[in-house]
């Protein structure tokens, strides 16, 4: 029988607690290697989000420390590639450009490939036989590029301000020069939050209407259970997708609100079946002989005896929207341009690689691998230790 | 049975209508006026108040309800508010490319997770076992955009075995040249999930009575696992991946989005962009219906396979 006391977390219970429900699960849990070191690394990820929301590191992410697509070193461990010429740093590319227009020597043909030129060329040849007049073939960028040229002062500005910078960082640097690291970490805060926050809500709101629906019974649950075959109805990613196009607003508000809102439906019927099993049994009977409120019954007497469902559900559901936010972020419907999360890397990262910037694909990569595989394997872990009844099949 | 389909089909009606009242309310109130989104960013009030009589939302809701379902029996959403085009050539045209990816990347994948599944299940409880669902676990940790990020680069942009992007009028063109890729893609990022699941489809059945029979009778584990027990296991399977077929229709969007594929998903992403309501409310509205009939297909099939089955 469980016993009903003791509803805290339980990795923090002491091993003298008794023999309670969660005592006996920590018991379990702590045999479980996989789990073990997974919930270390957990933990990791959980201080450097703390920290990280605190403002205590990466608060400037958003600052341009390093050059233009600045390569990794690992501290010293990776020797970086030497970063202008090679790597083509892009300002300093242009400003010899336009250094040698100025002089009127010929464009290098090899370092300045105009995409235009062969269209150029062809309208040109076309203008020629008379097919079109002149003042058609226009270069868009002429008056600009003579102007930078005016502007030498600028240009070398910006030079020294380049100089300052670092040529290479630790994970590297994205095409603004911020720091990838640093990124990183912020954008895991981001994510993390957004998928434990937006997992947190689903679960209350589907954890009160399941109560609502299996211990009421009659028209309550008939009325819900309509509710979650509507929601069930739609696939999940056209339902966020179709809510974030009507919500015009982007941020990790907004997002936990979409995931949240709409991601209650599984909660939903577990903790439906749970209540509907515990209305009949003896110690909900007695409760209600004694007049005790349903209130009381609901979320006093019966919630601790299911919130392990609950917990379990909890973490399933964070791996779920992390994935969901990072799509939507990627996509440019989650998080505010002026946030930063995995999936906004990524959709950074997609555009970086093209050129052979790879350094932000596997950080922003590899950190929502590692987070979601050991969060995965602590959630195995937990519903193991929690319900050894379930562990033989899978 | 027939009275079963009848009363399956009578319970789709107020799930349908539920589906129809949340969109109207979500494309209605919860995004605030639709006349002002197309009316873009000049507008006078004449033109608001023109756009509205257009639309018909200065009408009362019930009688907007009306014309939703009245346009959803009808199958005619008017046009797109972005490009003019019917909604419903629209659903028609981009149906097709969906499918051709799809359809070979369910057959194709299906088969793949149960031969795999089978052979760890043969393994089950070993180390082996533990390290194959390990591997699973960090493979599904992989985000889609990942795979398919690396994926591009790799065999399209730098080995250049496969194009980059595209689609052509072709059915074969389109199988062996621009689908290949992205199927590879799907393969490979729905074998974790799927045998994890399948896994645990096989294992409940090795747990059977039947199964230990067929062991006494002196059979090979080899024919107990792909004769008895996959015969079993297959119910399960085809449920699940019936069920899974709608869904997949709109999950295959990032795909579609980065190999240009003109289908379904895209579209999709394209009218969120654009805020072009019509186009995602018809959309929503029809794989919700085909996700309905999909899972009542696959009760069917179930009872079809399995007569133990009570069709309640």
């Amino acid at each position: 029988m469980r016993q009903t006391h003791d509803s805290s977390v339980p990795e923090t219970i002491p091993e003298k607690s008794g023999n309670g429900f969660w005592a006996l699960a920590w018991l379990r849990f702590r045999d479980d290697r996989v789990g073990v070191v997974s919930i270390i690394f957990v933990a990791a990820f959980f201080i450097i989000v703390f920290l990280s929301a605190l403002g205590a590191v990466a608060s400037d992410w958003n600052k341009e420390v390093g050059i233009h697509d600045a390569p990794p070193d690992l501290w010293g461990l990776l020797t970086p590639v030497p970063p202008p010429e090679a790597m083509g740093n892009a300002a300093q590319r242009v400003a010899q450009t336009i250094k040698t227009a100025q002089h009127g020597e010929a464009l290098l043909p090899s370092t300045v490939v105009d995409p235009l030129a062969e269209t150029l060329a062809q309208l040109q040849g076309e203008r020629m036989e008379g097919a079109f007049p002149e003042s058609r073939v226009v270069d868009p960028l002429a008056e600009t590029l003579r102007e930078l040229g005016a502007e030498g002062m600028v240009l070398s500005a910006v030079e020294e301000k380049n100089a300052a910078k670092r040529t290479s960082l630790p994970f590297g640097g994205d095409r603004w020069g911020r720091d990838v690291l640093t990124k990183t970490i912020k954008g895991s805060q981001i994510s993390i939050t957004v998928g434990l926050s937006a997992a947190l809500l689903a679960t209350l709101l589907g954890t009160l209407l399941g109560a609502l629906a299996g211990y009421y019974g009659g028209r309550t649950d008939d009325v819900l259970n309509w509710a979650y075959s509507v929601f069930n109805a739609i696939p999940y990613l056209l339902l966020i997708l179709a809510v974030a196009a009507v919500l015009q607003q982007r941020g990790v508000m907004t997002v936990i609100l979409i995931l949240g809102l709409t991601g209650w439906t599984g909660v939903f019927r577990l903790i439906r079946a749970e209540y509907l099993k515990h209305r009949g049994r003896e110690y909900v009977q007695a409760a209600r002989a004694f007049g005790v409120p349903d209130r009381r019954i609901l979320f006093l007497h019966i919630l601790p005896n299911v919130s392990h469902v609950a917990l379990v559900k909890v973490s399933l559901l964070a791996v779920g929207f992390i994935k969901a936010e990072v799509i939507l972020s990627f996509l440019g419907f989650g998080v505010a341009v002026d946030e930063v999360s995995w999936g906004s890397m990524l959709n950074d990262a997609y555009q970086e690689l093209i050129l052979g910037r790879w350094w932000e694909l596997a950080a922003a990569g590899g950190a929502m691998a590692l987070f979601v595989t050991v969060f995965s394997l602590l959630t195995d872990a937990m519903r193991d230790a929690l319900d050894p009844k379930i562990r033989e099949t899978s | 049975m027939t009275a079963y389909i009848i009363r399956r089909l009578l319970q789709m009606i107020p799930t349908m209508l539920g589906v129809v009242l949340l969109l109207f309310v979500l494309f209605n109130w919860v995004g605030g006026d639709p006349a002002y989104i197309l009316a873009g960013k000049v507008f006078s009030e004449a033109q608001i108040a023109n756009i509205r009589y257009q639309l018909g939302i200065d009408r009362p809701a019930y009688v907007q309800i009306g014309i939703f379902l009245k346009q959803i029996i009808t199958a005619d959403f008017g046009a797109s508010w972005s490009t003019q085009e019917p909604v419903s050539d629209i659903l028609k045209t981009r149906l097709g490319p969906s499918l051709t990816v799809l359809l070979p990347l369910l057959v194709l994948g299906t088969l793949l997770a149960i031969a795999l599944s089978l052979v760890v299940a043969r393994f089950r409880r070993s180390l082996t076992d533990r390290m194959v669902m390990i591997a699973c676990t960090v493979g599904m940790s992989i985000s889609i955009l990942v795979y398919i990020i690396i994926f591009q680069y790799v065999f399209a942009y730098r080995l250049a075995w496969f194009p980059i992007q595209g689609w052509s009028d072709s059915l074969w063109t389109n199988l062996t040249t621009f689908a290949a890729l992205p199927i590879l893609i799907g393969l490979c990022v729905g074998l974790a999930p799927d045998l994890r699941l399948f896994r645990s489809f096989m294992l409940d059945e090795v747990e059977q009575d039947y199964v230990r029979t067929a062991r006494a009778k002196g059979l090979t584990e080899k024919r107990i696992l792909w004769i008895h027990v996959l015969r079993n296991a297959s119910i399960p399977i085809v449920t699940y991946v019936m069920a899974a077929l709608p869904g997949l229709l709109v999950g295959a969007l990032l795909i579609e989005r980065f190999f240009s594929i003109p289908g379904i998903g895209r579209e999709v992403l394209l009218a969120v962009e654009r805020s072009d309501f019509p186009v995602i409310k018809a959309i929503t509205v029809y794989v919700a219906i085909a996700t309905m009939f999909a899972n009542l297909a696959a009760d069917l099939i179930y009872k079809a396979v399995d007569p133990r089955v009570e069709l309640k």
